[in-house]
């Protein structure tokens, strides 16, 4: 089955005078329970595809499914609603509401989707000692470290089972230790939860724990390395 | 309501997220309520006393009169039931008080000078409590019956006349044929008012000393009824004009003395400029607050937006946050308007300026009046228009495009 399929995307920015191709002519299959990296340096495409995959973004043309329904022509109501249920993501920074606590923060999602209080409650004790956050629930972002930050980050888009995870350079803002971390409790996850997860990086120590890695350059996909193979 | 109670938590929180720029805006929102509800407790409180106190001095709440009286008030023109009569119409309706006067424009004259008033003959039992002095105020003594040969004017007047208690004064009017109608009185009292102009315009005799010197037997110039509440004299008013016949008209005593009747409509309009007035200064701040708060949080709006929040979830919690401000700003600027207007119940030495206020009919003491009401209609236009005012700022809020808010700088 395929969590995400993409079909001759294209997107182009305006910047100054001088057009910018993001995406150019790329199309991608990923698997459910896919584990796959997006690499490429700055300004390659690889964020705009992950925005495009998240509905954040519409191409300019071409085609893109999630879980099997075409999410490119959907409004921003339906595109707002297909994040809440169906997406988590995880940014590179600012991650975290400041005014609400570790828990809050990982309830978000889930109170905006209407689940009941006793099961938010159960579910984000459960995912934060998952990834080992148990007695800092009542802390709220400023008083946490970037790690930690991160993690409940991840916790929030795994805590209501969404099918997709992306993950836009999720270690950028962290040391090679709490990256290594992050990076494990990814794979992890993704072992126990079977949730597909899409990272762009170019942060080699991200890359080596992809089971796939998708190399892009100006906006084009240059390489597709089965990691499992090599 | 799960939806509600996540937007609710987090405008509260980001509420006092910059808590000093959110107690600098609930202070002048406070203060401006407060402004809104104290002045218009004292212009309530003047506007009421003047309506009250000439309301008191002439027409109550519903008078009657001859058809032609209020165009030509001389006795010809006087009601043409009995007393007997007006007695079997009026004695059981239930009013809180009524009394029939005579009421004739005569000339006083002391041995001095001579003055034109107002001649009132009235029955002092009947007027008691539609007076607006106190008898056991009055210097000297009340007039003790309807024929009580004795007259009492004001103390203003008895100076203008250079004359004073237990000295003789004549009354010259005209009877019914249009004959001089005159007799000497003996001043027994003096009484006081709020006004100079009030003290030098009436003068009080027996209502049946009246009648004979007029020679109009037992009828009267107007009867005046009393009500409860002079903003509601509709009930007064239907039960009068049911008793009563096409020989007299019925008036509500704001057709009777129109300019304190058009002065209130006025004052009620302008307690509605001056709360608008006050909330549109207001409204910049607001503003100003809420754009602020929206430019600063533009990437975690991004963000809530980006985990699926759709943007009406946005533009609810900017006005929750809008709306939490202003209602407690208001409860602010209440308590301190009730608080600061409580000590004054007892009134305001204004006497420094009496003078001037006398020309509008005021005394030279404010009795300022907290009404509920006027906090009601506050509160209700500071949240409506705050509302309207946030709007903008809210729908910009929800406009972003998350992958914009998410990466600006």
């Amino acid at each position: 089955m395929t969590a995400v399929r993409c079909v001759d995307l294209c997107k182009t920015y305006c910047q100054g005078d001088q057009d910018i191709k993001a995406l150019d002519h790329v199309s991608i299959e990923i698997a459910e329970s896919g584990f796959v990296c997006l690499s490429a340096p700055s300004g390659g495409g690889k964020t705009t595809l992950l925005n495009a995959i998240g509905g954040l973004d519409i191409p300019d043309s071409g085609e893109v499914y999630v879980a099997g329904q075409r999410i490119d022509n959907l409004s921003k109501g339906a595109l707002a609603e297909l994040r809440l249920r169906q997406i988590g993501f995880v940014f590179q920074a600012y991650n975290l509401i400041p005014v609400l606590t570790a828990r809050e923060n990982v309830e978000f999602v889930m109170q905006v989707q209407g689940v009941a209080a006793a099961d938010r409650h159960e579910k984000s004790t459960a995912i934060l000692k998952e990834v080992g956050l148990e007695g800092l629930e009542d802390r709220r972002p400023a008083e946490m470290s970037g790690g930690q930050q991160q993690r409940v980050a991840v916790a929030r888009a795994i805590a209501s089972k969404p099918s997709l995870v992306l993950a836009d350079e999720p270690t950028a803002n962290l040391d090679s230790k709490t990256s290594d971390e992050l990076m494990e409790l990814f794979t992890h996850l993704n072992e126990h939860h079977k949730t597909t997860f899409v990272i762009a990086t170019h942060d080699r120590r991200v890359m080596k724990y992809a089971r796939r890695l998708i190399r892009m350059l100006d906006g084009r996909i240059v390489d597709d390395i089965d990691q499992r193979a090599a | 309501m799960h939806l509600f109670g996540v937007l609710f938590q987090l405008a509260w929180r980001n509420l006092w997220r910059n808590h000093r720029r959110t107690i600098i805006m609930l202070g002048a929102i406070g203060v401006g309520v407060w402004a809104m509800i104290f002045m218009t407790a004292l212009t309530r409180g003047m506007v009421d006393q003047m309506v009250t106190d000439s309301i008191g001095i002439l027409p109550g709440h519903v008078q009657i009169h001859n058809p032609d009286y209020l165009d030509d008030p001389s006795i010809s023109n006087r009601i043409s039931y009995t007393d007997t009569e007006l007695r079997q119409k009026f004695e059981s309706a239930g009013f809180e008080s009524w009394a029939s006067r005579v009421r004739v424009p005569a000339i006083v004259t002391s041995e001095r000078d001579s003055r034109g008033v107002t001649l009132l003959g009235v029955d002092p039992v009947a007027e008691k409590d539609i007076s607006f002095f106190d008898y056991a105020e009055v210097e000297g003594r009340f007039l003790s019956d309807s024929g009580d040969k004795g007259i009492v004017i004001g103390g203003k007047l008895a100076d203008k006349l250079e004359t004073g208690l237990g000295k003789r004064i004549v009354i010259m009017s005209q009877d019914p044929d249009n004959d001089i109608a005159d007799r000497g009185f003996r001043i027994v009292g003096l009484y006081s008012a709020n006004t100079s102009a009030v003290e030098e315009a009436y003068a009080y005799i027996g209502k049946s000393t009246a009648q004979a010197m007029l020679g109009i037997g037992d009828t009267s110039t107007e009867v005046v009824f009393l009500g409860t509440e002079y903003r509601n004299v509709e009930p007064v008013y239907e039960a009068v004009a049911e008793r009563v016949d096409e020989r007299v008209s019925v008036q509500r005593w704001y057709e009777i003395d129109t300019y304190l009747g058009t002065m209130l409509g006025v004052m009620d309009g302008f307690v509605l400029v001056w709360v608008i007035v006050i909330f549109l200064a207001l409204s910049f701040g607001l503003v100003n607050t809420l754009v602020m708060a929206v430019f600063e949080r533009v990437r975690e709006i991004g963000l809530m937006l980006a985990l699926g929040m759709k943007p009406g979830s946005i533009l609810g919690q900017i006005i929750i946050e809008s709306m939490l401000l202003l209602t407690l700003g208001l409860a602010t600027g209440n308590l301190l308007a009730w608080a600061t207007i409580m000590p004054l119940r007892d009134g305001i030495d204004i006497s420094i300026v009496g003078e001037g206020m006398e020309m509008w009919g005021a005394s030279s003491m404010l009795y300022p009046k907290l009404y509920l009401g006027d906090m009601v209609l506050a509160s209700v236009v500071v949240l409506l228009l705050g509302f309207l005012a946030s709007l903008s700022p809210a729908w910009r809020a929800s406009r972003y495009e998350p992958v914009e808010a998410i990466t600006k700088a």
